[in-house]
């Protein structure tokens, strides 16, 4: 395809008039500064409407009595990218199987949100929530526990039939 | 109340020390809360809102900047000139807010010691005081610029002292024709003039407004004319190696400059405190405080009183105010010019009109009087038709394109010689 340059037409500078566009721009300025439709966001107290896909930090999902959903079956930290993930795996006397370690990196991750398309019991979700300040770095490596107590909404995950979350 | 008499003696030195701590105190409050309103209405000009966190609309923020200012780190190059380094902010700052001291701020007040004039000194030279203290600021500047020992702040100061030195002769050339009508240099009496005339001398010197407006923007360093700062050319100009609280002894410097051009603006060409009326006119005139003169040429005494103090003194705030809104709303519209720019303004054009309109008030003046015109509505008139023709001569000149061409007219006109046609040719499509 061949490149095409869009052309401005512009006046002839002997036509123009110096004393003109300033105060025509003068005029311009006036008319915004005493429009009262800003932009800003006034942010703590008017907060960003997330997207329902947005892809934030995790969260566990929890059963009723407190126990991690998650069955360690090691899929998340086998598709993660990152490599964020840590799991180590256990099994208690009726040969159910839960997580013992379970730690995200949150510095590491990259937030494709893969852990949570490929996790057969919905346990590991990433959440539509972005206040994630610390004070220390050690600070951003999530342990089981506190994935449980993140209480943020999750991530909508995508649905090919319906492309655009409509 | 009794006579009226111009207060003395202690009393008179009480009321000079409340004047010149209250007159110092609200010239660095405005300072502060221009810094707020510059970056206030530069956020509105831009659909922002601006600074609003601190306190009810942003209003604590200048105190905030202050302490910010104070506690950060001084730094010092290590190749700087110690001493100059030092001593250029200092330099700055102290003609900045001392010019102030000259001008009338409200109509004078009346109380059981005696009338208090609302002026802390009415110096004889006057206005002569404020362009010569005014410009040594530049001194400043330019020493601040050299003794960084950074290239960049170096050619800032250079700026400034190239661009305070040319416009320093068009600001002079404008204020010509106010002293012409006024007959002195003091301020006050150039209120009581305008105060005379029924009209601010904006009318019957229109041109001489535009040009004091346009030289006092170039004189404060602020845009379309900051060159000596220029942040896209020369990092920030003269101060860029200055920090803390050396730099903001510039900035207030710069605010100061620019509160007192504004109060200038409004003195010279906007009556000052003057208000419409003659209910508030008020001049000390041989001993008396006279309103004005009766047909029969005898005085009329003036009847001071504080309410009209405080009317007066609103209106001069409002006037100073409005220039101050001015140069920031000039500041976040215009474009910066170049430096080539910048000097043939100044050399090329203002100074030849500026000295062509001395000529034309002067000789108009001359006629006025030689036919005995009495001062005052209709001599007013009189000169505001023949300024209103200059400045229409003159904005018509300007008009037509000319006197500022972009490098693109030069451009064309070039083309225009070698191929006998107007328009650049347009280059030919590439390719497919």
């Amino acid at each position: 395809m061949a490149i095409t340059v869009k052309r401005m037409e512009r006046p002839e500078p002997e036509r123009t008039s110096y004393l003109r566009a300033a105060l025509s721009g003068m005029a311009l300025t006036f008319k915004h500064m005493v429009n009262p439709v800003k932009v800003t966001q006034q942010y703590p107290e008017e907060q960003t409407d997330l997207h329902p896909r947005w892809r934030g930090t995790h969260r566990m999902e929890v059963h009723a009595d407190g126990r991690p959903k998650c069955v360690a079956c090691g899929l998340c930290p086998t598709v993660c990218p990152a490599n964020c993930i840590r799991l180590v795996g256990g099994e208690d006397d009726q040969g159910n199987r839960y997580p013992i370690v379970y730690e995200i990196d949150e510095f590491r991750c990259i937030f494709c949100g893969m852990c949570q398309e490929v996790c057969p019991v919905e346990a590991i979700h990433v959440g539509r929530h972005f206040e994630n300040a610390e004070y220390t770095r050690d600070r951003f490596v999530y342990d089981l526990e506190r994935l449980m107590e993140q209480d943020h909404p999750t991530a909508l995950l995508w649905d090919p039939s319906d492309p655009r979350s409509e | 109340m009794g006579t009226l008499h111009p207060i003395s003696g202690i009393a008179g030195l009480i009321a000079m020390s409340l004047k010149t701590t209250a007159i110092f105190t609200v010239v660095m409050l405005v300072v502060a809360y221009t810094t707020l309103a510059e970056r206030r209405v530069s956020a509105w000009i831009q659909d922002r809102s601006g600074p609003n966190r601190v306190g009810p609309f942003g209003l604590l923020q200048p105190i905030a900047d202050g302490i910010k200012n104070f506690l950060k780190e001084e730094t010092l190059p290590a190749t700087a000139n110690r001493v100059f380094f030092v001593l250029a902010p200092i330099i700055t700052i102290a003609p900045a807010l001392v010019t102030f001291a000259v001008i009338p701020v409200a109509a004078p007040l009346p109380t059981p010691w005696g009338v208090v004039d609302m002026v802390i000194a009415d110096v004889p030279i006057g206005i002569l005081y404020v362009l010569a203290v005014s410009s040594l600021g530049v001194y400043g500047l330019v020493l601040g610029g050299w003794s960084s020992n950074n290239k960049y702040a170096f050619l800032g100061g250079l700026r400034a002292s190239a661009q305070m030195v040319s416009y320093e002769v068009a600001l002079g050339l404008s204020i010509v024709g106010v002293l012409m009508l006024a007959g002195n240099v003091t301020l006050t009496e150039m209120v009581w003039r305008q105060q005379q005339l029924d009209m601010w001398f904006a009318l019957p010197l229109s041109l001489a407004f535009i040009f004091f407006l346009v030289s006092a923007f170039a004189e404060t360093n602020r845009l379309p004319f900051d060159m000596p700062e220029s942040e896209s050319e020369l990092v920030t100009g003269y101060h860029t190696e200055y920090s803390a609280m050396k730099f903001s002894m510039y900035m207030i410097a710069e605010f100061g400059h620019m509160v007192t051009a504004s109060a200038l603006m409004a003195t010279l060409f906007f009556g000052g405190w003057d208000l419409p009326g003659s209910w508030d006119d008020a001049f000390w005139y041989g001993g008396q405080l006279i309103s004005g003169f009766a047909a029969d040429g005898s005085v009329i005494l003036a009847t001071p009183a504080w309410w009209k103090t405080l009317l007066t003194f609103a209106g001069f705030g409002l006037k100073t105010g409005f220039f101050l809104l001015v140069y920031i709303w000039v500041r976040w519209t215009l474009p910066r010019f170049r430096y080539d720019q910048v000097m043939a303004l100044g050399w090329k054009v203002m100074l030849p009109t500026a000295l062509a309109y001395v000529m034309l008030v002067a000789a108009t003046i001359l006629v006025l009087d030689e036919i005995g015109m009495p001062w005052g509505f209709g001599y007013g008139l009189a000169l505001t038709g023949v300024s209103t023709l200059a400045t229409a001569g003159f904005l018509l000149f300007l008009d037509r394109g000319h006197t500022i061409v972009g490098a693109a007219a030069l451009d064309r006109q070039r083309t225009a010689a070698q191929h006998g046609h107007t328009r650049r040719p347009v280059a030919a499509p590439a390719a497919d």
